[in-house]
């Protein structure tokens, strides 16, 4: 499950998954842990849902159509690729221009994640988190001055939080919708 | 105790790093699609997933696969934090790693030292996770929902 948000992680998510028509929902459930790796990872999904893989593979691409899936793909472990440094960075943005600047940042190269999460004043002024990776802590302060730039006045602060221990971290985990109390 | 410490970056060869770049962009939907990435990449299809299945073994790769959205699948996720004395830091790490809902807790350098995320099974679901988290822990949980999402993607060139 890819929903990070200080991490670059998987998050697991447990979802009833009722939104769902139930043949995609069979197909989220069975690639959970991940895609085959054999040549017809399609028909590999299908075979035991009795499904073909034309099938399988026109259903994920409807479901990656109306985002229930962002994409297919490997999900790295930063610390392995030597992504040391890993900064969660919080800015101050005026809320007149958070939105137009939240999106033009999210380009800038480093960043994973970009949203707008509330403010908790007096102790919490942030509004805009965004999450950079570098490769040291001078990478990501770089970057972190390359957005600093470009919020401009209407940043009045921030700040970059790095992670200094994982305390924890559990894999991907969906809940199945049969015989679970609601 | 769970406590995970930092993997040591990994040493990887070229065909590697073309693999990893190549497939944090994504699968293509194709019929055989580890073999049109393998022909992209000038490796067999036989190479690509031998490759593949070191480097999800090495964990260099934490998983490959669908990114589901996780509220389009009905689920509840938020981001919170707490201010956690410092000579109580391991009881309330314990106590709080202990619900099956914090999917992640980072240490952070701030007054603001505990950053987790919250995942369950409904939206609603959260604040009641939230309330047993402040009534374990005797602290105020910072909740942080995101109000909008502008960029959710992880590339790492290697």
């Amino acid at each position: 499950m890819s929903v990070s948000t200080c991490p670059s992680e998987p998050v697991p998510v447990a979802g009833f998954l009722d939104g769902l028509d139930p043949l995609d929902r069979d197909i989220v459930l069975a690639t959970q842990a991940g895609l085959p790796l054999v040549p017809d990872p399609w028909s590999a999904v299908g075979k035991p849902l009795g499904l073909a893989g034309n099938e399988v593979r026109a259903r994920m691409q409807r479901m990656i159509d109306s985002g229930v899936i962002r994409r297919i793909a490997a999900v790295p472990n930063h610390y392995r690729l030597g992504y040391v440094a890993n900064g969660m960075t919080v800015w101050d943005v005026d809320d007149a221009h958070v939105e137009r600047l939240g999106r033009e940042v999210a380009g800038i190269p480093g960043v994973s994640h970009c949203y707008r999460r509330p403010r908790h004043l007096p102790e919490w002024p942030y509004n805009l988190f965004v999450m950079l990776h570098g490769r040291s802590q001078d990478e990501v302060e770089q970057q972190a001055e390359v957005l600093r730039e470009r919020l401009g006045d209407a940043c009045r602060d921030h700040r970059i939080l790095y992670s200094s221990r994982i305390l924890k971290k559990t894999g991907l985990r969906l809940a199945r919708s049969s015989g679970r109390p609601r | 105790m769970n406590v995970a410490h930092r993997p040591k970056p990994a040493k990887l060869d070229a065909a590697d790093r073309r693999i990893v770049n190549r497939l944090q962009q994504g699968l293509p939907l194709v019929p055989s699609p580890y073999a049109a990435v393998a022909a992209e990449l000038s490796l067999s299809e036989g190479e690509l997933l031998y490759r593949l299945e070191r480097l999800l073994e090495a964990g260099v790769l934490s998983r490959f696969g669908p990114m589901y959205h996780a509220e389009r699948l009905g689920g509840g996720l938020t981001l919170a934090a707490l201010e956690v004395p410092e000579a109580d830091f391991e009881r309330v790490t314990e106590t709080v790693n202990a619900f099956p809902e914090v999917a992640h807790n980072y240490r952070r350098e701030h007054r603001l030292n505990m950053w987790f995320v919250l995942a369950t099974e409904t939206p609603q679901r959260i604040a009641e996770v939230i309330e047993a988290i402040e009534a374990a822990t005797g602290l105020v949980v910072f909740n942080m929902p995101k109000q909008e999402e502008f960029h959710v993607r992880l590339h790492l060139p290697v």
